[in-house]
């Protein structure tokens, strides 16, 4: 009873957060570019706003174009609540270990890329090719971190990674620093933010993910932006699972870990978002074609860490 | 079951007899007789691996007299005969529709059944010279069914550089096969099982296997004839070559390297890890490349046996040290790999054809829309497409994720190379399973997606029932292993303890989980994947539905306000691997693009053109062609002379081969 329970509040929690943490970025970053800028809640107005809609299609928009945004909503949505935000253990995380996760994600942006493409408009075919090409070289980065973590934990399944750096003492590892490195560029790139990509834009021939999603309007675009959200608050929860697991609640039937491990959630969200929104201002955009050498650099360093730990490892 | 198949092969014999008197009448009965038999194949491949049967063998008074021709059927031979016969049923069942829509069925029809009937041979064969009599058989039977569209140019080209490489292979293995059997002249399997080779005859019994098969596989660099002859040959063709021939390739693979070489040197491991991945990495970029939607598939085929590689030589150097169980987890997401291969590519291939009849293009750049016009052909075509791309919950995806985790646990080999080769592979095979995505996404969003682009597309029909019935159920079986990979590798299994005894304990018991090192480890569920999305997409559709809003209205597209009803301003194929082109193809393909835009007030049109160069073909293939033009040329004299010259000359080599004898005596 009690785990199921749990599990509700893991499958809630990244979709009720995830529009503070967009909405805290956002707000952030209006008030280093000096704006006032809109109230922390305004993600959940124009999230209701937006359901409440009707959706104008294209005439030619096919069933694959309705269903795609519910569907990589749910995709994102199970990837979230698959990797631990307060507590391990939950009955969900055997589901997929760190290279399901990968290719979980993998799932949905094939729909979104192909659901850019229905339509037939310059802008999606633009946004889908440039969306694979990124992600042609993010997955592989963000795979190398997953060795190199695996080969620490001797486990990709995130759930005994968490608990591992929760009990072990690992020391300072070049390998995990290298890595941590590689998948926070991955995170940047895979969430289109600054310098990958720019997600205020529109009207831009640089632009990547909202170029791929420009004929979405109503409760399907409601569904897209918001699952850009999940995305967002999942790759903050995964890095601060892997590398940052502190407080993490590893016994679900102690009530105090619990707290702390909720307390401590919200903390390493709310810093996230700081750092994010400090970044997003302090950099400029890069030019579509820099990206490879960004991203091929990342899977570089991923190779680099997980190379350093294979010839490390003994029997 | 040998009996089985001694009786099946009659079948697909009086099939092909058929065939050659009947012509285009007998289509039907032809494809129905070569469909039932691979059916009773697979059923019966599947019933013997379930009950656990002893190998059966058999020695007919065939072939050379002094060994007489042996077969034998274990459980290694029978998971191929699994593989071959559930592809061979649906593509044969898809070619009862299709088949009329050759352009000269009567090229095709004797040599379908017999191209089966020698794969089939290929996996029972227990001897040297039935091995390679099958092989042949094989390879010829596949060669002229390519010639099926013998009257395109390019088919011509296609077919003579595949019947070289062809000869090639068999070269190298008739060579392997003669270090293997020395002196003795005993060629059956089970005395050259016992040939205990030293390490360099070893040594290059392996480089012989691995060209002779490879070569087959689609093994990069020996892979330049596969794409053109898949792509040249009919559909159904298209999909036993891509999908099953490969895969007895790979059966001849492990068969000569698992079972009759002896123990296994680490090194081999790594030269097969370092070969698997190039294959995997350059084949998917050549498919990123590909605008023909026939040629895109064949160069994802190099890619998969890529992928296969990569698991068979984990397994090969794991074996050589002594981690059986680390082996059989490798050789086991081969096995299943291959499997899955077969079946989706199959799929893709069949789709490639319904697309062909509908359309009558392969340019994917003519095509565009057709999930409007052709929607359960997109739906099976969409379920292949994200199988091959390695994603969740589909079959392709649980392969992989086996493979990685037998990469995770190569820090565990001892040798630094291997120690070295192992992550590099892995970043390797990672880059090309997300590689497959990008093309696989132009693929299906070329084909089916956006507006037609010509008028082919936009007045397709559907094709017929039985050709959707195949794809479908070839889809079903994409989605079916995804969320239950046990009922397969529960098949798998029995040939990888056959082979790799000392392995035994992959736990695959549970069936929900896939957890193959046991609870503690990794896990994954494709079908709590499947489950669990189904229920929360859904979920969300009726909340949002009854509670936000319903409502929905058709009307032009944005287009961030510029929208161009032009067909022509959508991504093109080319267009669309852009990105890809510049990242890697600049390096890889020497790819360039050359702009050439004419002066305002010029009224020339703008051109934009790429040249690539293909690295292989330059480096490799080009020198040698020239060579052997080059000594044909100088060899020629030999071709123009007297009686009385020839004479002198086969006296002068019949004293030189006598010399030979007595110095190495």
């Amino acid at each position: 009873m009690r785990s199921a329970l749990l599990e509700l509040l893991q499958l809630a929690l990244p979709v009720g957060l995830a529009p503070l943490l967009s909405g805290l970025v956002r707000k952030l970053k209006a008030r280093l570019n000096g704006r006032i800028g809109p109230g922390l809640l305004q993600p959940y107005r124009d999230l209701s706003r937006l359901l409440r809609k009707e959706v104008v299609l294209a005439p030619n928009a096919s069933w694959l174009f309705r269903t795609s945004p519910y569907l990589i909503f749910a995709a994102i949505w199970l990837a979230a609540a698959i990797v631990p935000t307060f507590a391990t253990g939950l009955l969900l995380s055997r589901t997929a270990d760190l290279i399901a996760l990968v290719a979980l994600l993998g799932t949905a942006r094939f729909a979104l890329a192909l659901a850019g493409m229905d339509v037939g408009t310059g802008f999606g075919g633009i946004g889908a090719s440039r969306e694979m090409m990124i992600a042609s070289l993010a997955e592989p980065a963000m795979l190398m971190v997953t060795f190199t973590v695996a080969l620490v934990v001797r486990s990709t399944s995130l759930q005994h990674i968490a608990e591992y750096l929760l009990t072990h003492d690992v020391g300072i590892r070049i390998s995990l620093l290298l890595g941590v490195l590689s998948l926070l560029i991955v995170a940047i790139a895979e969430n289109a933010r600054i310098p990958v990509d720019n997600p205020a834009t529109h009207l831009e021939l640089t632009m990547v993910h909202e170029a791929m999603v420009l004929e979405y309007s109503g409760r399907h675009l409601a569904l897209i932006e918001g699952a850009a959200m999940v995305k967002l608050l999942l790759y903050v929860s995964l890095v601060a699972a892997i590398f940052f697991p502190w407080g993490l609640a590893t016994d679900i039937d102690d009530a105090r870990a619990l707290a702390v491990g909720l307390g401590s959630y919200v903390l390493k969200l709310a810093l996230a978002g700081v750092a994010l929104a400090f970044l997003e201002t302090s950099i400029a955009k890069m030019r579509v074609f820099r990206l490879a050498e960004l991203l091929g650099g990342a899977l570089l360093l991923g190779l680099l860490a997980a190379i350093f730990l294979y010839v490390s490892q003994e029997l | 079951m040998l009996t089985l198949v001694a009786a099946l092969l009659a079948l697909y014999g009086a099939a092909a007899l058929l065939g050659v008197v009947g012509g285009r009448r007998v289509l039907v009965p032809v494809y129905v007789l070569s469909g039932l038999a691979a059916a009773a194949t697979a059923l019966g491949a599947a019933r013997f691996l379930a009950s656990g049967a002893a190998p059966e063998t058999a020695v007919l008074p065939l072939g050379l007299p002094w060994i007489g021709a042996h077969f034998r059927i274990d459980a290694l031979s029978a998971f191929f005969l699994f593989v071959l016969g559930t592809a061979g049923a649906l593509t044969s069942l898809f070619a009862v529709d299709y088949g009329g829509h050759d352009d000269d069925p009567g090229r095709v029809l004797p040599f379908y059944p017999a191209f089966l009937a020698g794969m089939s041979l290929v996996l029972v064969a227990d001897d040297a010279f039935s091995f390679l009599v099958s092989w042949e058989t094989m390879s010829l039977a596949s060669w002229l069914l390519v010639l099926a569209t013998h009257r395109q140019s390019e088919t011509r080209s296609a077919a003579f550089l595949y019947l070289v490489m062809a000869s090639i292979g068999v070269g190298a293995l008739l060579l392997g096969f003669g270090l293997l059997a020395g002196g003795s002249g005993d060629f059956a399997f089970a005395a050259l099982r016992g040939a205990a080779l030293g390490p360099w005859k070893s040594g290059l019994f392996f480089a012989l296997a691995v060209i002779g098969t490879g070569s087959k596989a689609g093994m990069v660099p020996l892979h330049v004839w596969l794409p053109p002859a898949h792509a040249a040959a009919p559909s159904h063709v298209s999909a036993l070559m891509s999908g099953v021939m490969t895969k007895v390739a790979i059966y001849g693979f492990i068969r000569l390297l698992f079972d009759l070489a002896g123990p296994a040197q680490w090194w081999w491991g790594a030269v097969v890890v370092a070969l698997g991945g190039i294959t995997a990495l350059l084949g998917v970029l050549y498919a990123v490349m590909q605008s023909d939607v026939k040629r895109l598939l064949a160069y994802s085929t190099v890619e998969n046996i890529g992928i296969i590689l990569i698991g068979l030589g984990l397994a090969l150097a794991f074996h050589a040290n002594h981690l059986d169980l680390l082996a059989q987890l490798a050789l086991i997401a081969a096995l299943l790999h291959a499997f899955n291969h077969a079946t989706f590519k199959s799929l893709l291939f069949l789709g490639s054809g319904a697309i062909l009849v509908a359309t009558h293009s392969r340019d994917m750049d003519k095509l565009g829309g057709l999930i409007h016009r052709l929607p359960m052909t997109a739906v099976a075509f969409l379920v292949g497409a994200v199988a091959i791309s390695g994603l969740p919950p589909f079959n392709g995806f649980v392969s992989e994720w086996l493979t990685f985790q037998a990469i995770v646990n190569g820090a565990l080999l001892p040798q630094w190379l291997l120690k070295l080769a192992v992550p590099v592979v892995g970043a390797m095979l990672a880059l090309a399973v997300a590689l497959a995505g990008v093309a696989l996404v132009k693929a299906f969003g070329i084909i089916f997606l956006g507006r037609p682009r010509n008028n082919a597309a936009a007045t397709a029909q559907e094709t017929g029932a039985l050709m959707l019935a195949a794809m479908l159920a070839l889809a079903a079986l994409c989605m079916v292993t995804g969320v239950a990979p046990q009922l397969v590798l529960a098949l798998a299994q029995p040939a990888a303890t056959l082979l790799l005894p000392h392995g035994a304990g992959l736990d695959l018991s549970s069936p929900l989980w896939l957890a193959p090192l046991g609870p503690d480890h990794s896990s994954y569920s494709g079908g709590v994947i499947l489950l669990a999305v189904t229920f929360l997409a859904a979920l969300l559709g009726l909340v949002i539905h009854r509670f936000a809003s319903d409502r929905a209205r058709r009307s032009a597209p944005w287009d961030c306000g510029f929208p161009d009803t032009r067909p022509e301003t959508q991504y093109s194929a080319a267009g669309f691997a852009q990105p890809i082109r510049r990242i890697f193809g600049a390096t890889v393909f020497a790819a360039r693009e050359r702009i050439d835009m004419p002066a305002p007030g010029d009224t020339r049109p703008a051109r934009f053109e790429i040249s690539f160069r293909d690295p292989v073909w330059e480096a490799i293939y080009a020198p040698t062609a020239r060579l052997v033009s080059l000594l044909a040329d100088r060899l020629n004299l030999l071709q123009f002379q007297t009686i009385r010259r020839y004479l002198s000359l086969m006296f002068a080599a019949l004293v030189l081969l006598l010399l030979i004898v007595a110095v190495s005596q």
